[in-house]
């Protein structure tokens, strides 16, 4: 019985894997690449001019305790 | 002699890496634009002037390749309350180099880089790898990165004319960096990071002292003392919203902790307009708080008080804000054939901070009475920008 259940279930998970997987690769984004026209205007970029961004951390970080996690994703400061 | 300096050279290094990381990676698929800047930065306040030019030139080759180059100084000129109580005003440069390389495969990116940064007394070596990648019909961009740094600390002699034979310590850092950029709508956008950062070796200031009252309650001075070993967490959420007309408003959080008790908040709020089409003007807000290290104090009540022992006034209680304003403007001259466009920029920030537990010594009271500490600072960025 308890054998019977467990390959009941692990159907289930293979089934509800199968999916979840099957919906990645349909996956629909809900803004579509040509609604993205605001999202590329350069006012959007969160860091529209580096060399100016990165002068401004270095200003705070040299006089602040905190440091890291200010960059875009994944930018940061590999610093201090 | 050569006087107490800011904390100013490691925390450079910084920019390397959001040149390469802060340009390219909100979006994986996408190498970043080619473009030269030309910058002026001025920073002037509590006594310390700090200006001097950076250039940042990056191009693609080879369709799947980006190369960034970067020229940064700092020229010093100290005489802040640091150096006028305890020393004497002195004057120092410190120039950098960076160079890094992204590269485009499919919609993941990698980037690898450099940097040395070196001045009379202290050098800082920083090297990264970093990858990011677009998930869900990318609207979702996921990175992580490494890095590594080493510097070698040294000591100026007492006369300033070079550097103490007897004195070279060493310090390592690594940090881990997660990031996630992920599209909301078609007028929003939201960034989340997460650093750890340890640092290892000599973390303190070689000039700077601490003061505490000796036997007969007259103030003296001993050196600083820092833990040699350190490691901080930070975490940072930012969003930026397209208005229905055409501006851009941003907020960004950050929380701070570290394993020397140190926890800050920060937070910013910024507005975007352009004007015609030439014209974009930037307005902010920022305010930063933090709790002092355990190890700080203003006035020890004796000598060796605690295991470590630290008066800088960066590791104090303390809050900074401050207002921003920018305007980019594209320049409407014809400009050399590969020249796509050109903007001159001028950004301009004002900060207050104040100190609530770091005294004015300059003041003729008794230790321990003296008024709190406070000063302004005003940040001047001047910069040409072309694309190409």
């Amino acid at each position: 019985m308890t054998a019977m259940i467990r390959r009941k279930l692990s159907i289930v998970a293979i089934l509800l894997g199968a999916s979840l997987l099957g919906g990645c690769a349909n996956f629909e984004p809900w803004v579509k690449p040509y609604e993205r026209e605001r999202l590329a205007d350069p006012i959007m970029a969160f860091e529209r001019d580096p060399v100016s961004a990165a002068y401004l951390y270095h200003v705070y970080e040299s006089r602040e305790g905190a440091r890291g996690a200010l960059g875009s994703a994944g930018g940061g400061c590999g610093c201090n | 002699m050569k006087g107490l300096r800011a904390p100013v050279h490691a925390a450079a290094l910084l920019v390397a890496t959001v040149l390469a990381l802060g340009s390219s990676l909100s979006s994986a698929g996408v190498l970043p634009e080619d473009r030269a800047d030309l910058l002026y930065h001025r920073y002037d306040g509590g006594g310390v002037t700090i200006d001097g030019p950076s250039l940042l030139v990056r191009k693609k080759f080879l369709e799947q390749f980006s190369v960034a180059a970067n020229y940064y100084v700092d020229m010093v000129s100290s005489a802040s309350i640091d150096v006028i109580t305890t020393a004497s005003p002195y004057e120092e440069e410190r120039t950098q180099y960076s160079l890094s390389v992204d590269a485009l495969r499919g919609k993941t990116s990698y980037s690898a880089g450099y940097s040395n940064s070196e001045e009379s007394d202290y050098e800082a070596n920083t090297a990264y790898l970093s990858l990011s990648q677009d998930l869900f019909g990318d609207l979702t961009t996921i990175s992580m990165g490494f890095s590594r740094g080493w510097d070698t600390v040294r000591q100026r002699d007492v006369d300033g004319s070079g550097v103490d034979p007897n004195f070279e310590e060493r310090t390592d850092r690594r940090t881990y960096t997660l990031g996630l950029t992920q599209v909301l709508t078609k007028n929003m956008i939201l960034g989340g990071s997460y650093e750890v950062i340890t640092d290892e070796g000599f973390l303190n200031n070689p000039y700077r002292t601490v003061r505490y009252l000796d036997e007969v309650g007259v103030v003296a001075r001993q050196d600083e003392r820092y833990p040699r070993t350190r490691t901080s967490n930070s975490f940072s959420v930012r969003t930026r919203y397209h208005l229905p007309y055409r501006a851009a408003v941003s907020g960004q959080y950050r929380f701070f902790t570290d394993t020397w008790g140190i926890l800050a908040h920060t937070g910013e709020l910024g507005y975007t307009h352009p004007w015609g089409s030439r014209w974009i003007f930037d307005g902010k807000l920022r305010y930063y708080t933090q709790e002092a290290a355990d190890f700080y104090s203003d006035l020890f009540p004796r000598q060796d008080a605690l295991n470590f022992l630290a008066r800088d006034k960066e590791l104090s209680t303390f809050v900074s804000s401050s207002v921003g304003l920018g305007a980019s403007y594209e320049v409407p001259f014809k400009l050399p054939r590969f020249i796509k466009k050109g903007t001159l920029n001028l950004r301009w920030e004002h900060i207050w901070f104040d100190y609530e537990d770091f005294r004015d010594t300059r003041v003729n009271a008794p230790a321990g009475s003296e008024p709190l500490y406070q000063f302004e600072a005003d940040v001047v960025q001047l910069f040409a920008s072309i694309w190409f």
